[in-house]
């Protein structure tokens, strides 16, 4: 069992009330930050801990917060991005909803750092039973003097808002997250300028995913220091893995960064392995806006090193070879799963949620479907596979925000890496087509 | 002021001017396309993504390129940029691209269709485009909706540029259509059919750039390049009354407000001037108007032979036509 920093007490019976979370250590980052440390000593700490974005891109936190602006007069926002809609992942549900006060205490600590005197939760819509759990919790916050006016006798004022989405994917973006919160419709923004000289109102703006934030305190407890022990080079400290899929285990696991991948589908302690003792045949190992990878490239990399569950170890290889560590959803199939099909799923995922504002991802994201569509009931034809990856490579990069480069990613990987499934789905479209047909011929060597 | 280096062309800018700015100062064939950018309008631009450029040295003090195709309506340009456009292979391949991801929902029905000769797709998809498309699947479709008695919405031709939008919202005091829905099933609406009614509202059909919304009082009369433009003004009360008429013999067919070789108005018109005054005697006429936009309607047949330039005295500069060297 390694560290826990963010589960450490999350089945305390009762831990969503503050009495217990107070008795557990709780509120402690927001007495040492408030009483005896500045906020650049703080923005310091966790630049120190070398934090990186938990919400998918794996940007430096410290780095983020020392970019804010900073002009005289105008007000600055910490917004929590807990908009978790990414399917595969469910990291951010399970923790607000088993201990909402550890995120707060994350807000408030964070809010200070960054000078923000009113800050936002951006909780998705389908989450609304969590949306009252966290209500109640800050009305208990702001009872025990720890929100609002004068929080602690230090001095500081902290607003803390939880405002709900309307339940689409795309306002998971930070920037259309913000005009979600503007009360206008959820399209992306341009960039630049970036949230942190123009976001909410207008205002200098901090948009991090809960995780990010729930870290916050702990660092601020035990010095970023010794969190950048934790963990392997460049990614330090734990990460919340939402595994699913055909696994024994699945649920949510805390692990320091650098568990093998191996281990972390095998071992007991974690997926527990392949459900029904089946064999392995892909994993999509950052939410399904990640590049999936057959079972050979998961465990070992290109260069046949064992890889391990950090940003850079499954970034390794690039797209070629590679995947990422994303939101941490970590999605396995088994070996009767069949690849045509959830491309197809995930692609109609994102043709249903593409914003529509920017032409190649509105058209790309329909066309990439519908072509799918047509492969997975037997009417594809060969030039289909070419179609995909010539229209998955219009769409990349050439968007306003990622979802166009989302919704790219699988259908391209997965052709580059299951190319056979795609071309016997074409060529025996009656077979492909009956109930639970599954191809096999590149398993084996898919296998290690 | 900014120095930019805009396809091996350098050109000098105010600080802020963006890089479609930069190069529509330069002028020519290196200027991009801009489907959704329109300069009067505040917030308008990076939607439609066929002025995608590559910067391959971000400014002289970081000379690093951006990794990414950037839009150069809404990218602003920095002292020592350097930027490619038609001389980058990248660049024309990823306009090709998206000029197919606009076409393959539009129906092409350019031969009943109002705009033709003047449409911005029809141009884009001429230099751009490809001959055949790889689309099979069932292209969207909507029906058509009257929004009042003056305009009509054929939401299968739009390419959603928002510039309709932007217009209702920024040029009249109540916007009553905007976008609904989302992905390839967001429409152009009023929610529940509405009217569009407001002395400026007409200014929508100007700024399409594709024939989604069009004048009815001109639906199906004519097609545009069988007819004259010619340069007139009015006395308004609500507008500058200087418009474009688009005649033909001594019918006046329809009334635009006046626009630039990239689509542009000069100046935005009331609904008065663009569909209750169809007459000659309404209008004062100041000559014919050169249309500088790459379409058909730029064919100069209609102009004035130029052996005829002594009998019109004080004719406008634009009007005079260049006659090959011999």
């Amino acid at each position: 069992m390694g560290i826990k920093i963010l589960t450490e007490h999350i089945n305390v019976p009762g831990i969503e009330t503050l009495e217990v979370y107070r008795k557990h250590g709780g509120y402690r980052s927001v007495e040492k930050a408030l009483k005896t440390m500045t906020p650049d000593e703080v923005v310091e700490e966790v630049k120190t801990s070398g934090l990186r974005g938990r919400g998918g891109a794996g940007f430096p936190a410290g780095m983020k917060w020392s970019f804010l602006a900073k002009p005289e007069g105008i007000p600055r926002y910490l917004v929590c991005n807990a908009d978790e809609s990414e399917p595969g992942t469910f990291k951010d549900r399970v923790f607000m909803e088993k201990n909402p006060h550890a995120l707060i205490e994350g807000m408030i600590t964070s809010s200070y750092a960054l000078g923000a005197n009113t800050s936002y939760i951006y909780i998705r819509g389908e989450l609304l039973f969590i949306l009252r759990i966290l209500e109640k919790a800050i009305a208990e916050a702001y009872a025990a003097g720890l929100l609002g006016k004068n929080i602690l006798g230090s001095g500081y004022d902290l607003d803390l808002h939880v405002a709900p989405g309307g339940g689409a994917y795309i306002c998971g973006e930070e920037t259309a997250l913000l005009e979600s919160l503007e009360g206008k419709r959820g399209n992306p923004r341009n960039k630049p300028p970036f949230p942190a000289v123009k976001g909410l109102f207008q205002s200098p703006t901090v948009v991090n995913n809960v995780e990010t934030i729930a870290s916050v305190p702990w660092i601020v407890n035990n010095t970023g220091a010794e969190y950048a022990k934790i963990g392997v080079g460049r990614s330090t400290g734990t990460k919340l893995i939402s595994a699913s899929g055909n696994i024994n285990r699945p649920g949510v696991y805390e692990i320091e960064l650098g568990v093998p991948v191996e281990e972390f589908i095998y071992s007991d302690e974690y997926c527990g392995g392949i459900w029904k003792g089946k064999q392995l045949k892909a994993v999509v190992p950052g939410g399904s806006s990640v590049p999936i990878l057959p079972a050979n490239l998961i465990l070992k990399t290109a260069a046949g090193e064992d890889r391990l569950m950090t940003y850079e170890s499954l970034s390794d290889g690039g797209f070629v070879s590679g995947s990422m560590l994303g939101s941490g959803a970590f999605i396995v199939f088994d070996e009767d799963q069949c690849i045509v099909r959830n491309t197809w799923n995930y692609a109609r995922f994102y043709h249903h949620e593409s914003c529509g504002q920017c032409s190649p991802c509105r058209e790309g994201t329909g066309w990439m479907e519908r072509v799918l569509h047509r492969i997975e009931y037997g009417h594809g034809h060969q030039q289909d596979i070419d179609l995909l990856v010539s229209v998955a490579k219009q769409i990349e990069g050439n968007t306003i925000c990622p979802l166009g480069d989302a919704a790219a990613w699988p259908v391209a990987s997965a052709i580059r890496h299951f190319r056979e499934e795609f071309e016997w789905h074409i060529k025996h479209p009656q077979e492909a087509t009956a109930p639970g047909a599954v191809y096999r011929g590149q398993l084996a060597a898919a296998t290690v | 002021m900014a120095k930019i280096t805009f396809d091996g062309i350098e050109v000098e800018v105010e600080d802020g001017t963006t890089i479609l700015q930069a190069a529509r100062k330069i002028g020519g064939d290196v200027v991009p396309p801009a489907m959704c950018f329109y300069t009067p309008l505040k917030g308008s631009g990076g939607k439609c993504r066929v002025c995608l450029v590559k910067v391959t040295q971000g400014s002289a003090r970081d000379p690093r390129p951006m990794p990414k195709l950037v839009a150069s309506c809404i990218t602003p340009v920095q002292d020592g940029m350097v930027v490619e456009n038609t001389t980058n292979e990248d660049v024309l391949n990823a306009r090709k691209g998206i000029v197919e991801m606009l076409l393959i929902n539009h129906p092409l029905d350019c031969p009943v269709c109002d705009q033709a000769g003047e449409c911005d797709l029809q141009n884009l998809s001429y230099e751009h485009g490809v001959s055949a498309t790889r689309y099979e699947e069932p292209r969207r479709t909507f029906n058509k909706v009257d929004l009042g008695p003056y305009i009509q919405l054929h939401m299968t031709r739009c390419i959603l540029c928002y510039r309709c939008v932007y217009t209702a919202d920024q040029i009249t005091n109540k916007r009553v259509h905007g976008v609904l829905g989302r992905g390839d099933a967001a429409e152009i609406g009023t929610y529940i059919e509405n009217v569009i009614d407001n002395d400026f509202s007409g200014n929508v059909i100007d700024v399409c750039p594709v024939g989604a919304l069009t004048d009815k009082t001109w639906r199906f009369k004519n097609r545009v390049w069988f007819t004259k433009p010619l340069n007139a003004h009015r006395d308004c009360p609500t507008c500058s009354g200087k418009v474009t008429l688009w005649s033909r013999g001594e019918t006046v067919l329809r009334v635009t407000a006046r626009k630039d070789e990239y689509a542009e108005v000069e100046e935005f018109i009331c609904n008065t001037c663009r569909f209750d005054k169809k007459e000659m005697s309404d209008w004062t006429i100041e000559g014919p108007r050169n249309i500088d936009r790459g379409s058909v309607i730029s064919a100069n047949h209609y102009e004035l032979p130029v052996v005829n330039v002594p009998i019109v005295p004080n004719l406008p500069k634009s009007t005079v036509k260049k006659m090959p060297t011999e």
